[in-house]
């Protein structure tokens, strides 16, 4: 069975995961990542995620993951219960992103943390000529049912761990589902990976 | 009047080995009562071990001797079906305590050659695992593939995986708990005191007496009975609907369709059930709690568990709420141990384990097929 190719981020993050590592990918939805690591890298693999739909899918497939909100159920996790913690476009559905970031390095030392880029450029131009909350490729839906509910820009997230005294092990950035250079990345990137660790 | 439940015979075996208890007790000699379907592989890996729930029995998927009424969980044991029997090899055994073949108070006491009654030693869900374990060993199986469980049945699964990680591969547990909370334990004292308050009951020792305590258990099952639903359930079902009549009656009879409902539960429970497996097998769901042995740490009573665990809760159940799966999924947490867990939607409460339900199957088909 051949799987489909990963979502660009996700198969980033999938390259920079080692084999065997312990790693649970908070905000899994139907473990499409999961299901890849487990198979391609024989990682131990757990997932949390909030839609019970998706959970049905992922227990299907024979992952082990478990029906929760990230903000509420990080708390279940003991201290460095896994090598590596996964956040994949879900920091800005999250009531307290900040305190997500604090969960995910309290239960793993280090994390990969992804988000569209809300500085991207496209962004700027259509609050700035348009006036209206952007509706983009990433952030496909109205402002007034969108589940994101934190929009986060590359700055943003660097001042965050920088005021937490996270440190930052690598960053990449997507644009158009390619990756695009530091230079400019806060105009350029529609979307941030990073991975943080603590210091 | 129902005086005693009608004699039938049951597929069952007498183990050559003692069951010890957790009480200290021995049974000498026990009876399991089972039945099997679908082949067991040359392999011997082909096992799934189905534990049932309080009031029902091991006719899982096979006509009720007493009742006619097809399999509790017929539709999901059958060939080509979610647990599918032509695949393999699926074992129900009537719980020891209970009424329905395997030993209990209504069995013959070898020492004295009369029902034990009131004699029959207390069982706990331990008791009634290692009663499980031994018919497995008698019928050469040393692994399963699964173990399965709603309710009662969930508390066997897990204390199977509790206390022979070896044997199971994963363990399927729906709508039940780690431990009996007080308000179950509650519930399970009124239906007691009913069957216990009712004279024909005559301290247990009723079998000769041609009488049984139909009120008492009649009781206990209508109170018991209301627990298992919502009332969510209950209001699109029955509402403030009255029975076979345009107005009230000003008296006592069953005026409103729940009650009607109710009473007809509790009746025809009499004839398929013991009072006295019902005071017993109460008892060993009060006594439960997994957590005990560890001072209260459940993380330690699953501590590396090879165990593959997926849970399952509804959130109209508040007899097993989903906060008793999520504080099992947090211990299997703490112990490393691997497991998933959902919250399925349903407006059944706690019976929404017996009921169809296709997003249940399609987990329970997908967990038993995970990995193959």
């Amino acid at each position: 069975m051949s799987a489909p190719p990963l979502r660009p981020d996700l198969a980033l993050i999938a390259a920079q995961v080692p084999a065997g590592a312990r790693v649970l990918d908070v905000g899994c939805g139907d473990g499409t990542l999961m299901a890849a690591l487990r198979d391609d890298k024989s990682t131990d693999v757990r997932g949390l995620e909030i839609d019970p739909a998706n959970v049905a899918a992922a227990m299907e497939r024979g992952l082990a993951v478990v029906q929760g909100d990230a903000d509420r159920d990080l708390a279940d996790y003991p201290d460095d219960s896994f090598d590596i913690a996964i956040l994949s476009q879900t920091l800005q559905t999250s009531h307290r992103p900040d305190r997500i970031v604090d969960q995910l390095l309290r239960i793993a030392p280090r994390a990969f943390v992804s988000f569209p880029n809300f500085a991207h450029w496209r962004i700027r131009l259509a609050l700035l000529w348009g006036g209206r909350m952007p509706v983009t490729r990433l952030l496909p839906v109205a402002w007034y049912e969108t589940p994101n509910i934190h929009h986060v820009t590359v700055s943003d997230f660097r001042d965050l761990v920088r005021a937490k005294g996270i440190r930052v092990e690598a960053v990449w950035y997507l644009s158009g589902d390619q990756p695009t250079g530091d230079a400019a990345a806060s105009w350029r990137a529609e979307h941030a990976i990073f991975l943080i660790a603590r210091s | 009047m129902a005086t005693r439940l009608q004699p039938v015979p049951h597929n069952q075996i007498e183990l050559n080995r003692p069951l010890a208890l957790d009480s200290g007790a021995v049974l000498a000699r026990p009876t399991i009562a089972f039945e099997a379907y679908g082949p067991l592989n040359a392999a011997r890996s082909n096992a799934i071990l189905i534990c049932h729930a309080l009031t029902m029995d091991q006719y899982v998927a096979s006509t009720h001797p007493l009742t006619g009424k097809p399999g509790w969980w017929s539709k999901v044991v059958r060939p080509g079906g979610v647990i599918d029997t032509d695949r393999y090899h699926v074992i129900c055994a009537n719980v020891i305590g209970s009424c329905l073949g395997s030993s209990g108070p209504a069995s013959i006491d070898p020492a004295t050659g009369s029902p034990y009654a009131m004699a029959f030693p207390v069982v706990t869900v331990g008791d009634m695992v290692r009663a499980q374990a031994m018919l497995l060993d008698h019928l050469g199986i040393e692994r399963l593939h699964a173990v399965i469980g709603g309710s009662m049945g969930g508390m066997q699964a897990l204390a199977w995986a509790a206390h022979y990680p070896g044997r199971v591969e994963r363990a399927l547990v729906i709508a039940s708990a780690a431990r009996h909370s007080a308000q179950n334990i509650a519930f399970h004292e009124v239906g007691r005191q009913a069957i216990m308050a009712d004279p024909d009951w005559q301290g247990g020792d009723y079998y000769a007496s041609g009488r049984v305590p139909v009120k008492g258990l009649s009781v206990a099952r209508m109170a018991a009975h209301i627990t298992y639903l919502s009332e969510a359930g209950l209001t699109e079902k029955f509402g403030r609907q009255l029975q076979d009549r345009d107005a009230k009656t000003f008296g006592f009879d069953a005026d409103f369709q729940i009650e009607s409902y109710l009473r007809h539960q509790g009746i025809s429970f009499v004839d398929r059930f013991d009072a006295n497996s019902y005071l017993y097998i109460t008892r060993a769901m009060d006594y439960f709690d997994l957590a005990d042995p560890h001072g209260g740490r459940l993380a330690d009573a699953f501590r590396h568990s090879p165990v593959r665990f997926g849970l399952v809760s509804f959130d109209s159940d508040w007899l097993y709420p989903t906060a008793e799966s999520r504080r099992i999924v947090q211990a299997l947490h703490g112990a490393g141990a691997q497991a998933s867990f959902v919250e399925l939607s349903s407006p059944f409460g706690h019976d929404a384990f017996l009921l169809d339900s296709p997003e249940m199957w399609r987990l329970m088909a997908g967990f038993v097929e995970a990995g193959l």
